[in-house]
């Protein structure tokens, strides 16, 4: 099969890929009844025309930066990590356990303590996944997907055997203290200038894009992110030039699981202010659409993570307005996991066909 | 304890393994062929969603499981064409089809009954009612084997006796005939099925179809016989803990049986709270007992319960030119 250009293989397979995905969809909401454009306006509308929506499409895209770095991190080592739900509903309990018991004097310090707290719990939880197929070579793939079930389970006894308050009905931990309370967009100076309605929106937005340089630099400018990439590349070869695998498992998995619980200081912390079931709802997940669609590069995470919170925001605009439900949303997301993760070959192999029809072109008109 | 106690226990120990069982079988025959599928989850829940519809309109179950049957086909066919035809990341796939199939059911639910994504209640023949075993009723009185008999084999869904009836076929499949053995070479080794003259495609490409129609039947049983009607997300994790069934079980059918029972068993004594605790005599937390299926997988995975190797070929797509 011929090369795509570079650009091409950056920009146009994406692209492509997302169009496809679209198209799809607008043909689904086609099906059932509805006007495709009248959603998107509704979608556009409702997450980016305004200071308020985008507090919201910036609140999410915050969790799917976490969740989708945690991913890139875990398949740069050829791992596929799908633990980043369970791992980032441990690191809510990890910024919970740091945010009850330990009496912070100012934000700025519970801060740091709940996201040591968050990566700590989340990397803990990938540890055992990452142990087990470093050591006995069970697939990390199925090892996650049963922790996360297990950690569904775990928190559900946390929450309401353990850490929900005496008298209290629904499974959720205390609210935090308000020295805890994180500012929001429209409570930081400056910011607040565009901002002038409460949004969930907070500072964890600007510690997400340090976390994407952070996993730049690691990746491509220290010697561990070169032999984590190595290893993903090729294990024979990573092993052959002295790279421990045991090692660059656990370390990769460990940073991934730690990057997927640090998603939990922008909604544990940063929003609810309080720990409650199910809080990671499905950005775990969503993480994998975002370092697929992302290319695997923090800097694409990033983008791909905006037009995830724009999907989020914009899909539960559609609830509210239209007829349509807003499970949209995870068609879309299937969608996008479809084509940008397993059907890549697919439209590389159509952009190579349109490439080389292109090419014999030229070579007629010479 | 009394068997007043245990049979309606094991009764529901049973009516929880069928979904679970053929979910379970359907993952073998992909996984054998050398085609993961973490995505039993979705295709149960397409067949859950399209028995509750067809079943409600022609107030037939039997035509309901049929349609679960297309409808899981059709994930099937997009699960083969991406992993087998362009070579895709199965894993991923799977993962996709996942999601696709928990929001499409809601939105054709939703556009079809308007009610929030449920199907209508059924009753009558839209479902798969209870059936009494020849004899049943006569032999209730022997002590214990017929009260078994009359408690916890007979009243099941026909759907349940096939759910066992297809465990001995895929054994007898799977080991005593040729599309058997060449459906395991395939998983273990394409290469050498192809120089045979086999068609690895073929072969994938039919065990995934099987997949398709058990993951459909296990949907159906799901919203026409275990419950009356289809709800969101009603699957709920079946479709993994199958899979953790299957590594239990290591790829084989009668320990998947087996597997399956005890998942079931856990499920069933989840209902149940105030029975484990007679028996150990301390309050055991029911988020432990759903987990329990989850952590006995990973300790197989980890190997202290024997090693689980999944077939050899397994997640890697087949390049025929070498």
């Amino acid at each position: 099969m011929d090369r795509l250009p570079r650009w091409a293989d950056l920009a146009l397979v994406p692209f492509v890929s997302l169009a496809l995905a679209a198209v799809l969809s607008a043909l689904v909401i086609i099906a059932i009844g509805q006007n495709p454009w009248e959603a998107i306006t509704v979608m556009v509308e409702g997450s980016l025309m305004n200071a308020y929506g985008w507090g919201y499409t910036l609140y999410y895209a915050t969790s799917f930066i976490f969740t989708g770095l945690a991913v890139t991190v875990a398949f740069h080592a050829g791992l596929f990590n799908i633990g980043g739900e369970g791992q980032a509903q441990l690191g809510g309990l990890g910024v919970a356990l740091a945010c009850l018991y330990i009496p912070w004097p100012h934000w700025s310090l519970a801060l740091i303590g709940a996201a040591v707290g968050a990566a700590v719990f989340g990397a803990a939880w990938a540890a055992i996944p990452a142990y087990l197929q470093a050591k006995r070579g069970s697939h990390i793939v199925i090892t996650t997907i049963m922790f996360n079930y297990i950690a569904g389970s775990l928190m559900i006894f946390m929450l309401v055997d353990i850490l929900r308050p005496p008298g209290k009905m629904d499974p959720a931990t205390a609210s935090f203290p308000p020295e805890m309370h994180l500012p929001s967009f429209n409570e930081i100076p400056g910011l607040n200038a565009i901002f002038d309605t409460g949004v969930p929106a907070n500072v964890t937005f600007f510690i997400a894009l340090i976390m994407a340089v952070v996993v730049w630099a690691l990746l491509w400018r220290t010697r561990l992110g070169y032999q984590i990439r190595a290893f993903g590349k090729s294990e024979p070869a990573a092993r052959y030039a002295g790279i421990n695998p045991v090692r660059i498992v656990m370390i990769a998995m460990l940073i991934s699981g730690g990057l997927a619980g640090l998603m939990a200081i922008n909604n544990v912390m940063g929003e609810a202010e309080r720990l409650l079931g199910n809080s990671a709802s499905g950005a775990g997940f969503i993480g994998i659409a975002v370092a697929l669609m992302g290319r695997n590069h923090p800097l694409g995470v990033v983008l791909a993570a905006i037009l995830f919170g724009f999907l989020f925001q914009g899909g539960a605009e559609l609830g509210l307005w239209t007829k349509i439900p807003i499970e949209l949303r995870t068609v879309v997301q299937g969608l996008v996991i479809l084509f940008t993760g397993a059907l890549d070959m697919m439209v590389r192999m159509l952009l190579v066909r349109i490439f080389a029809l292109f090419r014999s072109n030229r070579m007629e008109a010479v | 304890m009394d068997v007043g106690v245990i049979f309606p226990i094991l009764n529901t120990t049973i009516a929880f393994a069928t979904p679970l069982l053929l979910a379970c079988i359907a993952g073998l025959y992909s996984e054998r062929s050398g085609v993961f599928d973490i995505g039993l989850e979705g295709k149960m829940l397409v067949g859950a969603m399209c028995a509750g519809a067809v079943a409600f309109y022609t107030g037939s179950a039997w035509l309901g499981a049929l349609a679960a049957i297309a409808g899981s086909l059709v994930f099937a066919l997009i699960h083969g064409v991406t992993s087998i035809t362009f070579r895709g990341n199965q894993l991923i796939a799977g993962v996709a089809l996942n999601f696709l199939a928990s929001g499409m059911t809601v939105l054709v639910a939703q556009y079809l009954f308007g009610q929030g994504g449920r199907t209508p209640p059924l009753e009558g023949a839209a479902r798969f009612n209870p059936i009494t075993l020849p004899f049943a009723d006569a032999l209730k009185e022997v002590p214990v084997i017929g009260a078994f008999y009359h408690d916890v084999i007979s009243g099941q869904r026909i759907l349940v006796y096939a759910a066992f009836a297809i465990v001995a076929l895929t054994w007898w499949v799977l080991y005593r005939t040729r599309f058997g053995l060449r459906l395991r070479a395939v998983g273990e080794n394409p290469a050498a099925v192809d120089t045979a003259g086999v068609s690895v495609k073929g072969l994938r490409f039919s065990a995934v179809m099987i997949t398709g129609v058990l993951c459909g039947l296990a949907g159906a049983y799901m919203a026409t016989a275990l419950q009356a009607g289809f709800g969101k997300e009603m699957t709920a994790g079946r479709g993994y803990i199958a899979l953790a069934a299957l590594i239990f079980a290591k790829w084989r059918p009668i320990q998947a049986m087996y597997a399956c029972l005890l998942f079931g068993f856990f499920q069933a004594l989840a209902l149940r709270p105030d029975v484990v605790e007679s028996v150990v005599q301390f309050k055991v937390p029911v988020p432990f007992l759903d987990a329990l299926p989850y952590i006995l997988t990973v300790l197989v995975l980890a190997g202290f319960v024997g090693k689980a190797i999944p077939p050899r070929a397994g997640g890697e797509p087949y390049v025929k030119e070498r």
